[in-house]
This record gives C-alpha cells, sequence and structure tokens, in this order.
C-alpha cells in the first residue's frame, strides 16, 4: 500500500496585452475593428460615469457609491464575451458590466441616487445589485440550473470579488454548480482588497482561481487590466458552459485604484507606491496603445470619444436627477397584491402627509 | 374520497401540482431517492425523475439562494429544509432576497417559490429538532408564512403557495404529520392564503391558534364544555387574518392566544396590539396568551413542561372567562 500523489492540478495564468499596450499575436482574439472601438468607447464611458458619480455623492447628490475606477477591463472584457441573452448577477461595483450590457445610464444613476424604481425597466436577463456579499452567487447557480432544465441554450455570468470567496454562498453556489454542472461562469474580480482587508489575508490560498478545482471544475487567473484577456478567458468558459462542459471560475487579477466606497478612506491600509504601481498598469492606457499600434485610436478619435461619452453623462444625470418616485411604491410592489395591513399603513401615511399640507 | 393523513395529504399535493405545471421543481436534503425524512416526497422522482425532484448537497443557503436563482427564471421550486432547526441558514437568502426581489426590482422581477419545513415539538427530538421558528419569517416583509393544523387544509394550502407569486415559507407541523385522517378530495382545491377559519362558534370567549396548537386548543375545549367558545384557526401568520380575529373579539370581548413559538414578539404579541387599535372598547378582559417560554426548547425531559398543554389552556380560558 504505498503512499502516492493521486491529485496534480494546476491553475493557468492568461495575458495577452502587456502594460505598454504590445500584443501576443498567438492569443490574439479575433475581433473587428468596430468592435475594438465599442471595447475602448465603453471603458471610456464607464470611467466618465464613474468620475461624475464620485463628483455627486461628494456634492451629496447621491448616496454611498463604490468606484470601478480600474476596473474597467474585468469589466468590460466578460461583458461583451456575453449574448444579450445570457443572464447577468451583478454586486454592486460593476457599472461597467452594466453600460455594456445596455443598461441607461440614467437608471444607473437613479438606483444610486436613492430610488429602487431605476430597476423597474430593467433590460431582461440583467439582474438588480446585490449589497450583501457573495448571495448573488447562488442566484445565478438557480438561473443557470434552470437554463439547463428548461433547454435554453444560454448561460449566466455572476460578478464578485476577492472577499466574497471567503463567504459560506461562494462555496455553496461552486460545489452546488460543480455538482449539477451548471451553464455559470464566475467571474471574481480581484482587486487586492476586500475593504482594508489584503488579500493574503483573505485566504491562505495561493490564488482564488484555485479554489475551483476543490469543486471540480476549472479555474483560470488572467490579467485583469487586460480586455483582450479577460475577454477570451470568458468567451471560452460560457463556450464550455452552453455546450454542456459546466463551469468555470475566472479570477481577474485587478486593483481598485478608488476607494471601497465613497464612506472608506485607503490611506489607512494601502501605501500610495503601490497605487503608483498600479496606475502604471492602467487598463485603458494600455488598451489605448493596443489600438493606436492597429491605427485604430487618434487623438480626434480620443476627443470625439470623450465628447460623446462626457454629453451622455451629463444627459443621464440631469434626467436622474429630475426623477422623483411616488410615495405609494413603498408599499405597493411588497406583495404582488396589496395586503389589507400595508394599504392601511399606506393610508395612514398619505393622511399624514395631505394633513401637512394642508396644516 | 380517500383519508389521509397530512404527509399523504402533502404528497398528494406535490404529486398534483407537479403533474398540472411542468414548470414545479422540488429540491432539498434527501428528497429524492429517499422520498424525504418524514417520507413527504415519497414518489415524486419515480414519477417525475431527478432533474426535477432533485437531491441537493447538504447546504440549507445553498438551496435556497439556488431556488431564487430558478424562480426568478421561470420555474417554481418548492424547497424542503429537512428540519426547522436548520432553517435560520435560510434567513439570509429569504430576508436579503427572496422577499425584496418584487420590491427591488419594482415587479420588473418576482420570486415565486415555497420553503417547506417540518416544524415544532412533541416528538421527544434532538436538540434543533423541535423547535417553532415561524416568527423569525412573520418579520421579514415580503414574505407569506402558512401553518397548516389538517390534512386538508395541508393539501388546499400548499397548492395555493405553490401558485401564489410570492415567496412563501410552509411550515408543517410534524406532531399532526401521521395523528389523524381525514377525507382529501383527489384533484384540484385551494384553500385561500390569508383566511382564517372559525372551527367553532361561541359567544363566551375566542381563542385564536395554528399549527398542532389548535389540536392543543380542541382537547382543550372538551375541558371546558359549559363555556362558548369560539376557535380561529388562522392558517396563514403573514398576512394574517386580521378580520375574523376583530369580529370575534367583537362578539365575545375577551381572547386567549395560543401559539409554540415562545412568547415575547410572538405572533400573539401582535394579535393583541391589533385587537387594542381596533376592538379596544368590546374587550371585557385582558387577552391572555399561552405560549412557549423565553428559551430555547428544552430536551424531551422537561420538553412536555415548555410546550403549551389542554390543561394550560383551559386554565387560561377559565381566567378570561370569569375575571
Amino acid at each position: 500500500m504505498p503512499r502516492q500523489k493521486i491529485l496534480d492540478m494546476s491553475v493557468d495564468w492568461l495575458s495577452i496585452l502587456d502594460v505598454n499596450g504590445n500584443v501576443d499575436a498567438s492569443l490574439e482574439p479575433v475581433l473587428d475593428n468596430s468592435t475594438l472601438e465599442k471595447f475602448y468607447r465603453t471603458m471610456v464611458l464607464t470611467r466618465l460615469y464613474d468620475e461624475k458619480a464620485l463628483k455627486l455623492q461628494r456634492q451629496g447628490r447621491m448616496l454611498t457609491y463604490g468606484s470601478c475606477l480600474g476596473q474597467e477591463a474585468s469589466q468590460i472584457g466578460s461583458a461583451y464575451a456575453m449574448k444579450p441573452e445570457d443572464w447577468f448577477f451583478p454586486a454592486f461595483r460593476e457599472h461597467g458590466v452594466q453600460i455594456a450590457r445596455g443598461i441607461p445610464l440614467k437608471l444607473l444613476y437613479m438606483y444610486w441616487m436613492g430610488s429602487e424604481d431605476a430597476n423597474m425597466t430593467l433590460p431582461p436577463r440583467n439582474f438588480s445589485v446585490a449589497i450583501p456579499v457573495a448571495t448573488q452567487i447562488l442566484h445565478a447557480v438557480g438561473a443557470a440550473w434552470a437554463a439547463k432544465l428548461q433547454k435554453q441554450n444560454i448561460a449566466s455570468v455572476v460578478y464578485f470579488g476577492d472577499g466574497g470567496t471567503s463567504e459560506g454562498d461562494f462555496h455553496e453556489g461552486m460545489n452546488f454548480a460543480g455538482v449539477f454542472k451548471t451553464p455559470t461562469v464566475f467571474i471574481c474580480q480581484n482587486n487586492q482588497y476586500a475593504i482594508s482587508l489584503p488579500r493574503e489575508k483573505q485566504t491562505a490560498s495561493r490564488t482564488l482561481a484555485q479554489k475551483a478545482l476543490a469543486y471540480g471544475f476549472e479555474g483560470i487567473q488572467v490579467d485583469g487590466n487586460d480586455v483582450l484577456a479577460v475577454y477570451s478567458a470568458t468567451e471560452a468558459a460560457l463556450l464550455k458552459a452552453k455546450s454542456g462542459e459546466g463551469p468555470t471560475l475566472i479570477e481577474c487579477f485587478t486593483y481598485r485604484l478608488g476607494s471601497h466606497t465613497t464612506s472608506d478612506d485607503p490611506t489607512r491600509y494601502r501605501k500610495k507606491d503601490e497605487e503608483e504601481e498600479w496606475r502604471k498598469k492602467d487598463p485603458i492606457k494600455r488598451f489605448r496603445a493596443y489600438l493606436e499600434k492597429k491605427g485604430i485610436w487618434s487623438q480626434a478619435y480620443e476627443e470625439k470619444t470623450l465628447r460623446e461619452a462626457s454629453e451622455e453623462v451629463e444627459k443621464a444625470v440631469e434626467q436622474a436627477e429630475a426623477y422623483n418616485p411616488p410615495i405609494e411604491n413603498m408599499f405597493n410592489y411588497v406583495y404582488a397584491e396589496i395586503t389589507p395591513n400595508l394599504k392601511e399603513q399606506m393610508d395612514e401615511l398619505l393622511k399624514f402627509i395631505s394633513g401637512k399640507k394642508g396644516g | 374520497m380517500a383519508k389521509l393523513n397530512m404527509v399523504q395529504a402533502i404528497n398528494l399535493a406535490l404529486h398534483e401540482e407537479m403533474q398540472k405545471d411542468p414548470t414545479v421543481v422540488v429540491m432539498g436534503e434527501d428528497v429524492g431517492i429517499d422520498g424525504g425524512v418524514f417520507r413527504v416526497t415519497e414518489g415524486l422522482i419515480e414519477k417525475f425523475g431527478s432533474e426535477r425532484v432533485i437531491d441537493t448537497p447538504l447546504a440549507e443557503s445553498g438551496i435556497v439562494g439556488t431556488a431564487i436563482g430558478m424562480a426568478v427564471s421561470g420555474l417554481k421550486p418548492v424547497a424542503e429544509i429537512q428540519f426547522e432547526g436548520f432553517s435560520y441558514m435560510t434567513i439570509d437568502q429569504l430576508a436579503a432576497h427572496a422577499s425584496r426581489i418584487r420590491y427591488r426590482t419594482r415587479g420588473r422581477y418576482h420570486c415565486q417559490m415555497v420553503v417547506r419545513s417540518p416544524y415544532g415539538g412533541g416528538v421527544r427530538a434532538l436538540e434543533h429538532h423541535s423547535e417553532a421558528v415561524a416568527t423569525f419569517f412573520i418579520h421579514i416583509p415580503g414574505m407569506k408564512v402558512v401553518i397548516p393544523s389538517t390534512p386538508y387544509d395541508a393539501k388546499g394550502l400548499l397548492i395555493s403557495s405553490i401558485r401564489d407569486p410570492d415567496p412563501v415559507f410552509f411550515f408543517e407541523p410534524k406532531k399532526l404529520y401521521r395523528a389523524f385522517r381525514e377525507e382529501v378530495p383527489e384533484g384540484d382545491y385551494m384553500v385561500p392564503l390569508g383566511a382564517g377559519k372559525k372551527l367553532t362558534e361561541g359567544d363566551d370567549v375566542t381563542v385564536v391558534s395554528w399549527g398542532s396548537m389548535v389540536r392543543v386548543c380542541q382537547e382543550a375545549l372538551e375541558k371546558v364544555k359549559d363555556i362558548s367558545i369560539e376557535l380561529i384557526d388562522l392558517r396563514t401568520l403573514s398576512p394574517f387574518d386580521e378580520k375574523i380575529i376583530i369580529n370575534s373579539v367583537r362578539k365575545t370581548g375577551r381572547c386567549v392566544i395560543v401559539h409554540e413559538e415562545p412568547r415575547t414578539l410572538g405572533l400573539g404579541a401582535e394579535i393583541i396590539a391589533r385587537i387594542n387599535e381596533k376592538s379596544f372598547l368590546s374587550l371585557e378582559a385582558p387577552v391572555k396568551r399561552v405560549t412557549g417560554f423565553d428559551v430555547p426548547v428544552p430536551l424531551p425531559k422537561l420538553e412536555d413542561f415548555y410546550l403549551p398543554d389542554p390543561e394550560k389552556v383551559a386554565q387560561a380560558i377559565i381566567e378570561t372567562v370569569s375575571f
């Protein structure tokens, strides 16, 4: 009875564009110029959307907000690998994915300005933001499972962070997905911090990707600041999922250049030098260099892209700020049909308000 | 018409709903090959296959969380939590998501699903296997909570719960699973959610109860035959039938509430508040509660002292009527 190695597993790293925008031609995905332009435009739009949100928050015009600065490649690369009919389950920092999936900016601002009404017209198979960490992972597995049972050829894609991999729901979701071979793609944006907790204190594992191996499926670590690498990995995972080969965990190795949310002060737990190092790996800068080498990007193109994006952002903010939800909406969507007790409570509030106005 | 016990009635409801509606799926620990530890799901996997009767890994949050994803994509999952003492793990997914998906998305998505679980004491079980935990779920806006007390109602209420467009926690009084049989018709019938039922008409005192405590109340009534009692089985705890209670108390002027759940902030407390708001001037006596105590459910050597029993209920009725 010898003692012998019975398991030998490994995790791949994928990188296609280096920090200077040089491409590994053997791995370069086949994408036409208009698609590449769309990637770039959405990355720029996401950054402007995000900057504006931070400004609005500082002016007291928005709620607490979690910036996605620095994670644009992880988000836009994965989002454009999806088909509109695939399910998308966000956490709360996936503004870039939401924009790429065609959710109007107005609705995104409306939500973060404080109204659930923004979700009323979400395009199909785009789920609402999940604030409790990792809880949405199970929903994505359930939706993928339903698709499989209903013989729909779609997959579901779910987003979470490095911190989320410590939650029970992450492990239960991964385990269910492995057991039932659900067409799920798990996108872990490892941005190195869960608020203040650095990645190495979150888990003793060398990578987050390897956690998939314990559940019987593939995990891959990709350069999360390389939009082509993220796109390629996600596209492959989706193809695999839809051909019945089961789930994949993609760890996008990236960095949160901003704070956790507007309520957070990162100077308490990390050094400026580190941020500067990561700034050099900026996903937009590197993709721009790639596009320039391909003859797509020019200064004039940049100015046009920025101008158009900026106009879109300003218009969306204006529309979102003009929105005032009806008070009845606070009661009307708790159940399909309002209960007598809730009706009484609603009438009580409306009467109180009209009394105040009358007085 | 067949005489069925509650296990058989629930099983029949599941068979019929799965037959009628191909989007209904049953999932949970040991619900397939084993037919459930109480045999409630017996025979389903043979009839509907392992894609619709799913033996899941052992993870309660996982069961309910994936059921939510299924519900959002158009299936109607009926998820089983094997024992109520393990339902605590579901509270996050139910309170943070299932109950508020309709609200958060203003009706864009909703979550039509049922979570079933046995509950309650009096079966001389291990720790965590004798609890009455409905209060936790009543407190979640957007959830509905149902507890039948008879085989007939169990079938009709479960069918209503499966067809209800909102998430329902369906608690099954395990002490009554095989306690008695009654006629349960085959085929479609619904017992509406949110509607209590008057089991006896009376003028002296209203007794409100639900689940396994209804049987306890019925036995208590035998002990105080000279008192005219209106016994109400609430059947749905959220949203509960306020009207049936208020109308009865306006007539009797007195009320006793009997529940197995711990007393403080139990549903009895809310019922008393509503009685105060809506029928205060009808009251002839303080409303009394006979409930589980505010302690963890003790193991069987002390369990009988914990549970409301016919003697305790009869005494409360006498005290209320003679106040």
